[in-house]
């Protein structure tokens, strides 16, 4: 039993456009059906900007939507008169939850500026791959960057 | 297309939220209060939680259905998610519209 390199052939590229495609474009009538390489053999395939930018756009929903029953309880409490009130805000005074609130700043600020340029991309703004891979990079970057801001403010 | 609607209400709502917010300084009780129960404040919060349960709904569906193959899997995990903002939703108005008076 031989065993293929796993270096051997050429690279697999996803560039932005394709990787996007893939993920948000699908036939109406098929939801399900979508062309992704059934074997991913992850050291052949270079994973560019846009793709960080899909990918982190998906994994920033979903924490988002875990934050979600945290974030009422938050409303709640702080709209139960002063008492409440204050309590909220020993909540955000607390320790892992500054920690964990800046992973849903990067979350909401990631999710929002790569929302902005998919719809862009949608209108046919920034389509072309060279400004695809910067808007990609930007927005990976920008939202890294506020994120870190975010943490330097709340410390 | 619904996907793309309620995001660029959610985008508006939460970039005014987060001006006010950091501007107004809103932070006392009575503040904070009078701001969320404002008349205007609260028909466009409740947009918000409505826009915000469609849109999560169709993204969670969307990553559900992408990820996982299994179909009894898939329809566990859809009727979670499901209850969930549904039941996320309801508590958000209920403390919007009762809770806060």
């Amino acid at each position: 039993m031989s065993v293929t390199p796993v270096t051997a052939g050429p690279p697999l590229v996803f560039t932005g456009w394709q990787w996007y495609k893939s993920i948000h474009i699908r036939p109406l009538t098929m939801p399900n059906q979508r062309t992704a390489p059934i074997y991913l053999n992850l050291y052949r395939i270079r994973f560019p900007a846009g793709a960080i930018t899909s990918i982190a756009h998906r994994i920033s929903g979903v924490s988002l939507f875990l934050s979600l029953p945290f974030m009422v309880y938050l409303l709640d409490l702080s709209l139960q008169g002063p008492g409440g009130f204050d309590r909220t805000l020993q909540w955000l005074q607390c320790g892992w939850i500054k920690a964990v609130s800046v992973v849903m700043a990067w979350s909401l600020l990631h999710h929002l500026l790569a929302g902005i340029r998919f719809l862009l991309i949608d209108i046919d703004i920034g389509v072309t791959l060279p400004s695809a891979r910067v808007s990609a990079w930007l927005v990976n970057s920008i939202a890294a960057l506020l994120a870190l801001a975010y943490l330097g403010w709340i410390l | 297309m619904l996907q793309r609607l309620s995001a660029i209400y959610l985008a508006g709502f939460l970039g005014y939220f987060v001006t006010r917010l950091v501007l107004g300084k809103p932070w006392s009780a009575p503040a904070w209060h009078a701001w969320i129960t404002h008349p205007a404040m609260r028909i466009a919060a409740a947009g918000f939680i409505l826009a915000l349960l469609a849109h999560a709904w169709v993204g969670m569906r969307d990553v559900v259905l992408d990820y996982i193959s299994h179909v009894g899997l898939r329809l566990v995990l859809l009727t979670l998610i499901g209850l969930l903002l549904g039941g996320c939703g309801l508590w958000a108005l209920h403390v919007l519209m009762v809770t806060a008076g």
